[in-house]
């Protein structure tokens, strides 16, 4: 079954921009959350992960922090 | 024991034209790097890569990508070294994974932010404490943040943020701040800045996320309340792999014209290096010669 993968971004962020370009090159379907777009989207970063940085990406609950594209690929079994 | 013709260190505007010169050469190559794109890749709009009148840092890191693929070079994304040293007649790259030999070397490997150094640092990154303000700001909306320095890298975060946080507080350890009049003017300007002057961060302190951040100026120590730390106090060169090489006060690795270091088959090119001006375009330009110099040094040697 495919993972469910979620990625806190912001619309500037030049590794939120690869990232989500690299699980589209790996066909991985995602639900993108845009920090910028309001307080709800932050809260829900700091809350469910404890950062307040972006990209994060959540994949079935792990959280992965920043472009760690090896991390990404282990964790989606790549 | 495999001895590759050249190793390039790094992947930024110098180390993929490097790449493109040396596929050209038909060199038999590695580039090794953790990323793609350099600093280049954290730049929001480009406006003086020839050829492009704007493009984005993500999308001129795409492009070198895609240059650098069509010619089947080897990449070893995701892969940092960690010593340079000569051994075997030939030069030893290690990295945090593996072992390459080669005859001759490009560091191309930039600079990356300078840390404050002060307790909390560590632990607060990226619980409020960021080096990358166009990436992290818009998180800080309504809430009241530090700026550390008073560059225009400083003071561009300011602007970003002075339409998105609610109270912001510059620490500049300069007597005033740097960076271009015309920024200095729009700092100036906002009614929700205030600019400590000669001052500096002593810790950052909080619970989950940042809370606190005490800071010295010549009125003793005081403590801001702040959600947000934003270090914006310049750049230091990824040169310390490379301990044989001759570097400046700054630790930037010296070149002469021929982009060559002290030692004869290293070359060096881009923002790690000594060059006067930090461009993308300039650090791609050094790039070029620097793989044009490896490869006449290989032809002089008979390698």
């Amino acid at each position: 079954m495919a993972k469910s993968v979620k990625i806190y971004s912001s619309p500037t962020c030049p590794w939120c921009v690869m990232a989500k370009q690299f699980l589209k090159d790996n066909s991985i379907a995602f639900q993108d959350v845009d920090v910028s777009s309001s307080q709800q989207a932050v809260d829900e970063l700091m809350q469910k992960t404890g950062q307040m940085g972006v990209p994060v990406l959540e994949i079935d609950g792990d959280v992965i922090v920043g472009f760690n594209k090896e991390k990404i690929k282990q964790s989606l079994g790549l | 024991m495999r001895i590759y013709d050249l190793i390039i260190i790094g992947a930024g505007p110098a180390g993929i034209t490097a790449g493109v010169y040396a596929s050209r050469r038909r060199l038999d190559f590695l580039i090794i790097s953790p990323d793609v794109g350099g600093q280049a890749a954290w730049s929001g709009g480009i406006e003086n890569y020839t050829g492009y009148q704007f493009i984005t840092g993500p999308e001129l890191a795409v492009k070198f990508q895609e240059h650098i693929r069509s010619y089947e070079a080897v990449l070893k994304e995701g892969e940092e070294a960690v010593s340079l040293l000569k051994d075997k007649g030939a030069f030893l790259v290690k990295t945090d994974k593996d072992n390459y030999y080669a005859r001759s070397v490009v560091i191309a490997s930039g600079k990356r932010p300078k840390e404050l150094g002060v307790p909390g640092e560590k632990e607060f990154k990226n619980r409020g404490l960021t080096y990358c303000a166009i990436c992290d700001g818009p998180l800080f909306r309504d809430k009241d943040v530090v700026v550390v320095g008073g560059g225009n890298s400083a003071l561009d975060a300011v602007l970003q943020m002075s339409g998105v946080a609610r109270k912001i507080y510059v620490v500049n350890s300069a007597p005033s701040l740097a960076g271009d009049a015309v920024m200095r003017q729009k700092v100036g300007e906002a009614g929700n800045v205030t600019v400590f002057n000669a001052a500096q961060v002593v810790s950052v302190s909080g619970g989950k996320f940042v809370e606190r951040v005490k800071i010295r100026n010549s009125a003793g120590e005081s403590e801001l309340q702040a959600q947000g730390v934003f270090v914006e106090i310049g750049l230091i060169p990824n040169s310390a792999f490379s301990r044989e090489v001759e570097k400046n006060a700054a630790g930037e690795i010296m070149v002469d014209a021929r982009n060559q270091t002290n030692i004869p088959g290293i070359f060096a090119a881009g923002d790690v290096t000594d060059v006067p001006e930090k461009q993308i375009i300039v650090a791609a330009g050094e790039g070029a010669k620097a793989a044009l110099g490896a490869f006449r040094f290989l032809s002089m040697n008979q390698f």
